[in-house]
């Protein structure tokens, strides 16, 4: 009889081998120009600017600046293109093209995907599975929309704005402007575009994308470039309306800026959401919606669960749970398809970032940080937790915009109402409960535009998404998303 | 008539008698150091979206070799059909010790799983080996006997050599509320066992929801477990990545509250290789890689052994070869 072979060498760890998604599906320019009336153009300026990989800080291209004279030049173009053809076509016939782009970022998924990860250093499980997919959806959505809009807005005369300035964050670079772009389109509007100048990348390829798919040149303009692109956008004369995702302060700025010309806004700004933990709670599930709803996207998200408010009576037990968990959370290489946090987004975040978190230690709180190794060059963060807050902590108060979680207790639910609410911020919230009455009843008394029960961070095209307080005004996405591109005004007598 | 040791106080009033099942309905087991036991309810919803993140976890060259011949060494190769001869039992046992005579770095399997009957043919052929002998015992696969009957025939695999044991719960006294009873009989059959291992299969396609295999999970694991196993293999709803990290949590949680470890394993319809390390990886990221072993981690299974083979063969000589290339049994 022969004998039993022991196992060589069993140890099976987590050391997963890297498995690196191959990058050579991209391609990408030296140098790119501004996309203005269909075409690639050089900036009127000639200035331009690096953009780099924040998980290699290698530069990868070289962007153009765009002056007041290259966004006036993409603001003529936009309104040539909204009053002879965009405006005039039929709802029928702008469908055709939004179906068309939707179609286009599904065929083209790894690219953008690949792109969205080296540009911006978020993992490639993200933006292969959250944000191209999310994207294409939104233009699917907004398609659906384009010829039925007497549906959405019955009984009443529905003309479009006319020339839309949109300026969006580097946290999400292709679906904030799948969320800005689409609706504007669809009720035909047409657009000029500013993304982020540390996320240009993808923004540009969208911009090839349209004109293999033969968008009418004009209908969607790019000008790249930093806060003087924005100002300029935002103070032209001629933009009908203004969309903008990003800080708060920047928000409030362009309000002023606007309130004073009287031109339509809506803004979608920061947030401190809370998260909050019920002692009946189906605990796994709720450590992994924390986890989610601060980890995804290394907390570049404006709706992000930065502060875990826990009933009393669980909180230490949780606060293990939490910490074990975060044991397996992989940092590192963004392009690995094992990573579950990448880079952080920019030096500059990463700064802001890193002086909160010692603000926290300063204040009192205690700091967990998992023992990880992180990678020699590029922007890294470590996922941390901070136990022992107190809601006066500037950690508990001000948006951190990174990997920090800021715990505080509770004791009974209005306790958990009133901290949850006690921030100028009004975002999101999460419930984590097996109790719906307490579900309903948290989601009215919270101050929050978006409320999610027994899960976080959830999208849909189909969803209105926006904040209250300092977290902005106005909705994006469903029904509510299409109205701030419209004009609605009585139907003419008879004319039913 | 055979009547489970009288223990008050760990699950309500421990009735001695246990012939005719009533519901008390009340869940408040306590574990076996005496501990009054949690049970956490399971969000469906976001239990399903964790249980998918472990399937895209990538498992390339080196940690792929790791996780093959750990799969491997965990496999309980199993044969329960009614046809089960001796001669199909032998030629298991010898696959179960040497896999792959060509390739001597297989590592052997944990066990073979046969029916009581043959519990004596495969001790004969796996004897001195390592490779440990389970068998099914008390009515399996519906426990539809009396407890005396299941407890005789656990006695008599015991008896015969079989060091490990796999029992089903009453689906129907759980079902019922009868909490009392089912944890009753599982400490009576863990008595029953003697030195020999027992695995409780909580046959959770019958059970309807993950709120109640984490109930039967804490409850088995409270009334002496050694390991809590996913089914039979004998109805429509096997293992699933779900149903694994439902128990697996509910394992994490008991050992957290009263420092008793238990293993699980998982059983039915588990096929391929890619299959078998999606479930080390849901082990690894919930329980540890201290779980990563055949004393605590099994696979239930007769198939897979042949898709790891082929793997196997794949790293070695980066080339797919087919079924010919590895023996059926």
């Amino acid at each position: 009889m022969a004998d039993a072979i022991e196992p060589a060498g069993v140890k099976f760890n987590l050391e997963y081998a890297p498995a690196l998604e191959s990058t050579s599906i991209v391609k990408i320019d030296a140098e790119y120009g501004l996309f203005i009336g269909g075409k690639f153009v050089e900036p009127k300026s000639g200035e331009t600017f690096a953009t780099v990989s924040p998980s290699t800080e290698e530069t990868l291209a070289r962007i153009s600046s765009a002056s007041a004279a290259d966004v006036d030049r993409a603001v003529k173009a936009a309104r040539k293109a909204q009053t002879e053809i965009w405006g005039p076509m039929s709802g029928r016939d702008r469908a055709k093209y939004l179906f068309r782009i939707a179609r286009q970022l599904q065929e083209r998924a790894r690219e953008f995907a690949v792109l969205e990860t080296i540009d911006g250093g978020k993992p490639i499980r993200e933006s292969r599975d959250v944000d191209v997919p999310l994207a294409a959806a939104h233009f699917f959505y907004h398609a659906g929309w384009a010829d039925k809009l007497e549906y959405a807005f019955p009984d009443r005369r529905i003309a479009p704005k006319g020339v839309v300035g949109q300026i969006i964050p580097w946290n999400f670079p292709l679906l904030m402007l799948a969320w800005k772009v689409a609706p504007a389109l669809a009720t035909g509007n047409t657009v000029v575009l500013k993304p982020a100048e540390t996320t240009s990348l993808t923004a540009l390829l969208f911009a090839q994308l349209l004109q293999d798919i033969d968008l009418p040149p004009g209908v969607v303009n790019i000008v790249t470039g930093a806060g003087a692109t924005g100002s300029a956008l935002v103070e032209h004369k001629d933009v009908d309306k203004l969309a903008f995702t990003g800080s708060t302060s920047v928000g409030k700025q362009i309000q002023r800026s606007a309130a004073a010309r009287g031109v339509p806004l809506t803004l979608e700004l920061g947030g401190k959401a809370a998260h909050i933990v019920f002692e009946d709670a189906a605990l796994d599930q709720a450590v992994e919606g924390v986890i989610n709803g601060i980890y995804f996207n290394q907390g570049h998200v404006c709706c992000a669960g930065s502060r875990l408010l826990v009933q009393e009576s669980i909180a230490e037990s949780f606060v293990d749970r939490l910490k074990n968990r975060l044991a397996t959370v992989r940092v590192g290489n963004p392009l690995d398809k094992n990573t579950d946090v990448g880079a952080i987004n920019s030096a500059e975040q990463l700064g802001r970032i890193t002086e909160l978190v010692a603000a926290g230690v300063a204040e009192g709180a205690e700091l967990y940080q998992p023992e990880c190794s992180l990678p020699d060059r590029g922007y890294w963060f470590r996922p941390t937790i901070f136990t022992n807050v107190q809601q006066s902590h500037r950690i508990a108060r001000e948006e951190i915009f990174g990997p920090v979680l800021s715990v505080l207790t509770f004791r009974t639910p209005e306790e958990a109402v009133a901290k949850a609410n006690d921030t100028q911020y009004g975002l999101s919230a999460g419930i984590w409960t097996e109790k719906g009455s307490k579900i309903l009843w948290m989601a009215n008394e919270l101050d929050a535009g978006v409320v999610w029960a027994n899960t976080f961070n959830q999208f849909d095209a189909a969803s209105p998404f926006g904040g209250y307080k300092e977290s902005g005004f106005g909705r994006e996405g469903g029904l509510q998303g299409l109205a701030p591109y419209v004009s609605l005004s009585s139907p003419k007598r008879g004319s039913r | 008539m055979v009547t489970p040791p009288s223990r008050p106080g760990r699950l309500g009033e421990v009735k001695t008698e246990v012939a005719t099942p009533t519901a008390s309905a009340v869940f408040a087991p306590r574990s076996r150091s005496g501990v009054a036991l949690r049970v956490t309810p399971v969000d469906e919803v976001g239990l399903e979206a964790r249980a998918k993140t472990f399937t895209t976890r990538s498992i390339k060259t080196s940690s792929k070799r790791a996780a093959i011949d750990l799969a491997v060494s965990c496999i309980d190769l199993t044969t329960l059909e009614g046809m089960d001869t001796p001669g199909k039992v032998a030629a298991l046992c010898r696959k179960a010790v040497r896999p792959d005579p060509s390739n001597p770095a297989v590592p052997s399997v944990a066990a073979v799983c046969v029916y009581p009957q043959l519990v004596p043919v495969a001790v004969t052929h796996t004897n001195g080996t390592g490779v440990h002998v389970a068998s099914v015992a008390g009515a399996f696969p519906s426990g539809q006997s009396s407890l005396a009957v299941r407890i005789a025939d656990i006695e008599q695999a015991v008896a015969d050599g079989a060091d490990e044991i796999d029992i089903v719960i009453s689906r129907g006294a759980f079902l019922a509320g009868d909490y009392n009873y089912v944890f009753n009989e599982i400490e009576a059959q863990k008595v029953a066992c003697g030195p020999a291992h027992l695995k409780v299969i909580l046959e959770t396609g019958e059970l309807g929801s993950y709120d109640q295999i984490r109930k039967a999970s804490m409850l088995a694991m409270a009334a002496g477990a050694d390991f809590i196993k996913t089914s039979t293999g004998k109805v429509a709803h096997n293992s699933s990545m779900p149903v694994a990290l439902c128990m697996a949590e509910a394992i994490r949680d008991y050992a957290e509250q009263t420092g008793e470890i238990v293993g699980l394993k998982v059983a039915g319809g588990i096929r391929t290789a890619k299959q078998a390390w999606h479930y080390l990886v849901l082990i690894a990221e919930t329980l540890g890689t201290q779980w990563l072993t055949p004393d605590l981690f099994r696979i239930g299974a007769s198939s897979l052994l042949n898709d790891l083979l082929l793997q196997v063969q794949k790293l070695d000589t980066g080339r797919y070869s087919g079924p010919n290339y590895v023996s059926v049994d």
